[in-house]
């Protein structure tokens, strides 16, 4: 069987035909496969959606009860039939409950790793290596300028600003599922146990978090703070609310971003960014061509971000590669007020 | 090294001026010698070293690199340096010995002396040792292109506050001062007495001059004071004195500090007697004193060519003396002063260096008459030059910074037109949420009836709570977005009418309009205006027209009272 009469791209999203699915579906399906509760992965309106338990509840808390027919709960290492194939939800370490999914069909192996990082992260279990054949990868830092260093020595450049300005307040902007609860983490872990303060947008994501189990130290809502006592302090806001009406209540701000992105100076500038904090939930370009090797696959399919890169790379390596039309994914949006599902990165 | 490219880096992304001199501060503070003293002088531009080509560094990483990739990645980054610094790959860690990243000392020492020949080994082996923000500033460095948005004159004041120095203190030594700065440290942390300034040509703090207002002449008496035109041209301080040979240096130095005596050869050889002259640089086509758009096309070039000398025959217009040979005269009297420095200009008598005439005047209405029209008041042919009139108190020395009540400017009426805002931006660091910079247009007649063409933009002028007022009307009035810019309604009976005020007008090709404005800003908000009743371009042309035609300046009929 070839591999794309088990998966193959259409208009609503990545399809499999014996399976009788769809892999995060960007328009309401019959059945959808999530990987992770991020919105552009996400989404509401399909009839039945199986995904991990971490996912689900996130889909509830952004969409309410009813934002599908039916739910189904896998866990990490659980193999379901679907029609003709047989799935398996793996650890991606992208955020909280992010999953690789594995279709095989017959002796054909393919993982779809949605969005995924092997970097360290107290947040989520780490990404599992799964050997297979054709291995689906994204790209959005896929190229070789995208290298994101140990996110804890980006956690001592934040601290040691704080440090330098008392009388000023750090806002970090960082988006508001998986990203904000690890740089609080990672606060955490650095010995910083002041309160740290929440934009109104993440108080929830962040509460669920603490609900499972990831020890986020003490959390205060920054609405109703006096500016004069938010001096000294860190707050994490999604990033569109870093420089929107919202950040005036703050003492001389230091606007801080924590993203990939900010790897590049001209991205960072763009955004009036102070403090880039180079921190990303998505695999760096050694990550990214470190993982393609280690999967074993012979074929690269490859999707959102820096497509031509990194298939131009895999063919390098002797790999047949393509880029994956794939429409919906990590689109980022300068919303005015901010949205709790920004695109992410 | 990797210390001082995160000050760089941090530098580089913060806008504001007090938080920029607490990063240097710190970073002065926390690095040693001599690293610290080779950073202040990256940051004064007092390094000297052959500086690496472009391609030098494009070669280096295509031997480590897809070409396809490179090419891939510095579309993305568009930055030479930064492409380099982010992808290059280190060579693998088993050959070498992992050597420590080389400090700041190092680089610096290391570029002075080595060889063309041996700079790409060189280069390669720091790269492989640096991390990314390291490699990104070490090849800033080596390329020159080391801009970071910062001034000498904000390094030397961070320097001198770590301790609790007066930068002016700092600028009188700094002359005599040689990297890495190490007598000026041991003196700034208290450890050692302050350094002698040995130099024989050494710069002096500037005294600077208050704006005048309408107010402020009520409590001056006329005859306290001595006026001089206020000329559009470049301040500049021009230092000669003898070194312990007695061969006479002289240098030319900016109003901050820098010297910039390389950029004017032509005027070295005529300050040959020992004294330091504060005044005027401009340029004079016989006799006559240029525009500032003349002497403006002499500046900032890398090459002085003996053509651009001959066609820009550069002058210095003397209006102060601050020392006479031996003598700092700068406790004296302004009205003493300038005794000696009439003396000392026709003792000189140098055709390239001429006296300021004061403008004399017996009642402040005198003096608005002479303002309003310098070429019958003694400013002659050379009236187009004077952008106003200055005022010295007989009685104040020379005292550095900008005292109160000593030294008045009272520039000429600006230009003011009523232009419609258009377009708005949001501004940097402290005004990054709001939208601060404003494009404005005025009204012209085209195919399809009458509408708007931008003619400039500015981003201040206005008061804080102006600033609200404009930012609330931006959000309220948004008709479309494209990326940080927004377009704000404009049409004849909706839409915000600025009154503009700016210094002066030029043709220029880049605009749609025609015309380029000299620092505009935002005078007043006219809410009670409609759009319609804004300018038109004809306006604008009249007054270019006026600008290049009359000899003596336009003043509005309304503004003077006095």
């Amino acid at each position: 069987m070839r591999p794309q009469d088990i998966l193959l791209p259409t208009a609503d999203g990545l399809c499999c035909k014996p399976g009788g699915f769809h892999i995060d579906p960007v328009r309401p399906v019959e059945r959808a496969l999530i990987t992770h509760g991020h919105s552009d992965h996400a989404r509401a309106g399909h009839g039945a959606v199986l995904a991990t338990q971490e996912t689900l509840d996130m889909m509830r808390l952004r969409y309410g009860e009813n934002f599908a027919g039916s739910t189904q709960v896998i866990s990490y290492g659980e193999e379901i039939r679907l029609g003709e194939v047989k799935v398996k939800f793996h650890p991606a370490g992208h955020v909280l409950g992010s999953a690789q999914i594995a279709v095989t069909c017959k002796d054909t192996c393919i993982v779809a790793s949605g969005d995924y990082k092997d970097a360290p992260d107290p947040t989520c279990v780490p990404f599992e290596l799964v050997p297979c054949d054709v291995f689906i990868t994204e790209a959005t830092f896929g190229l070789p300028v995208f290298r994101h260093g140990d996110a804890s020595d980006e956690v001592k450049k934040l601290l040691a600003s704080v440090a330098l300005f008392p009388e000023r307040a750090h806002l970090v902007g960082a988006y508001s599922l998986g990203k904000a609860q690890r740089v609080i983490a990672l606060l955490r872990k650095a010995g910083y146990d002041a309160p740290i303060y929440l934009h109104g947008a993440m108080e929830k994501i962040t509460e669920y978090y603490q609900s499972r189990g990831i020890d986020l130290g003490e959390l205060r809502p920054v609405m109703g703070m006096k500016k004069a006592a938010l001096a000294g302090t860190i707050t994490l806001a999604p990033p569109s609310a870093t420089s929107d009406i919202w950040a005036r209540r703050f003492p001389d701000p230091v606007t801080a971003f924590a993203s990939g992105w900010m790897r590049v100076r001209a991205r960072a500038r763009q955004g009036g960014v102070e403090l880039p904090l180079v921190i990303s939930d998505h695999a760096d370009w050694a990550g990214l061509t470190a993982t393609i090797a280690a999967t074993g696959a012979g074929e690269i399919w490859v999707t959102h971000g820096q497509e031509d890169a990194l298939v131009h790379w895999c063919k390098t390596q002797g790999l047949r590669a393509r880029p994956l039309d794939l429409v919906g994914y990590g689109e980022e949006e300068e919303s005015e007020p901010p949205a709790p599902g920004e695109g992410e990165a | 090294m990797n210390r001082f490219a995160e000050l760089l880096d941090r530098l580089a992304y913060e806008p504001g001026r007090n938080n920029k001199l607490r990063l240097l501060q710190g970073y002065f503070r926390e690095v040693g010698d001599p690293d610290r003293g080779y950073a202040l002088a990256a940051l004064t531009g007092a390094l000297s070293f052959k500086h690496a080509k472009p391609a030098l560094i494009r070669d280096l990483i295509a031997a480590r690199t897809d070409e396809v990739l490179f090419g891939l990645s510095y579309d993305y980054v568009g930055d030479l340096s930064e492409t380099v610094a982010l992808m290059w790959p280190k060579a693998s860690m088993a050959a070498h010995n992992n050597p420590p990243p080389p400090t700041l000392t190092e680089v610096v020492t290391t570029l002075r002396t080595l060889g063309k020949s041996e700079l790409p080994k060189q280069l390669e082996r720091w790269l492989d040792e640096l991390d990314e923000t390291g490699r990104w500033a070490l090849l800033k460095l080596v390329t020159g292109a080391m801009r970071i948005g910062i001034s000498a004159r904000l390094a030397k004041t961070a320097a001198a506050a770590l301790g609790g120095k007066d930068p002016h203190e700092v600028e009188l030594i700094w002359p005599g001062l040689a990297p890495p700065y190490l007598d000026l440290f041991a003196w700034l942390e208290g450890r050692a007495e302050k350094p002698v300034n040995r130099d024989p040509a050494p710069f002096r703090p500037v005294m600077l001059a208050h704006a005048i207002e309408d107010s402020d002449f009520a409590s001056l008496d006329p005859a306290d004071y001595i006026a001089e035109w206020k000329w559009d041209g470049i301040r500049v301080q021009a230092v000669a004195g003898r070194d312990d040979h007695g061969h006479i240096t002289a240098r030319l130095y900016s109003r901050t500090g820098e010297d910039i005596t390389g950029s004017f050869p032509d005027l070295v050889p005529s300050l040959r007697l020992p004294g330091a002259i504060d005044g005027e640089l401009l340029i004079l086509r016989e006799g006559r004193v240029q525009s500032f758009n003349v002497l403006q096309q002499r500046l900032n070039r890398k090459i002085v060519s003996p053509k651009l000398i001959k066609e820009f025959p550069i002058h210095l217009r003397a209006y102060d003396l601050l020392g006479d040979d031996e003598n700092d005269l700068r406790e004296l009297p302004f009205a003493d002063r300038r005794e000696r420095l009439e003396t000392f200009i026709a003792k000189l008598g140098d055709p390239r260096i001429d006296l300021s005439p004061t403008v004399p005047f017996a009642s402040w209405d005198a003096l608005t008459a002479a303002r309003a029209d310098p070429a019958s008041a003694g400013a002659g042919e050379d009236a187009d030059a004077v952008e106003g009139v200055m005022l010295k108190r007989r009685d104040a020395p020379y005292l550095p910074g900008r005292p109160k009540g000593q030294w008045w400017k009272w520039k000429r009426d600006p230009h003011i037109i009523d232009a419609v805002l258009m377009y708005a931006q949001r501004g940097h660091g402290k005004r990054s949420s709001y939208y601060s910079d404003y494009t404005f247009g005025v009204w012209t007649e085209s195919e399809n009836g009458d509408e708007l063409v931008p003619v400039g933009k500015a981003y201040f002028g206005f008061t804080d709570e102006e600033l609200l007022q404009i930012d609330r009307f931006v959000r309220r009035n948004t008709t479309e977005k494209f990326g940080p810019v927004r377009h704000v309604v404009h049409e004849a009976d909706k839409g915000l009418v600025l009154e503009v005020a700016f210094e002066g007008l030029q043709r220029s090709p880049r605009h749609k309009s025609g015309v380029a404005m000299r620092f505009p800003r935002i005078s007043r908000l006219r809410w009670d205006k409609p759009p319609r009743e804004a300018d038109r371009l004809e306006t604008l042309e009249k007054m270019l027209k006026a600008d290049e035609s009359l000899p003596t300046i336009k003043v509005a009929a309304s503004a003077d009272g006095h």
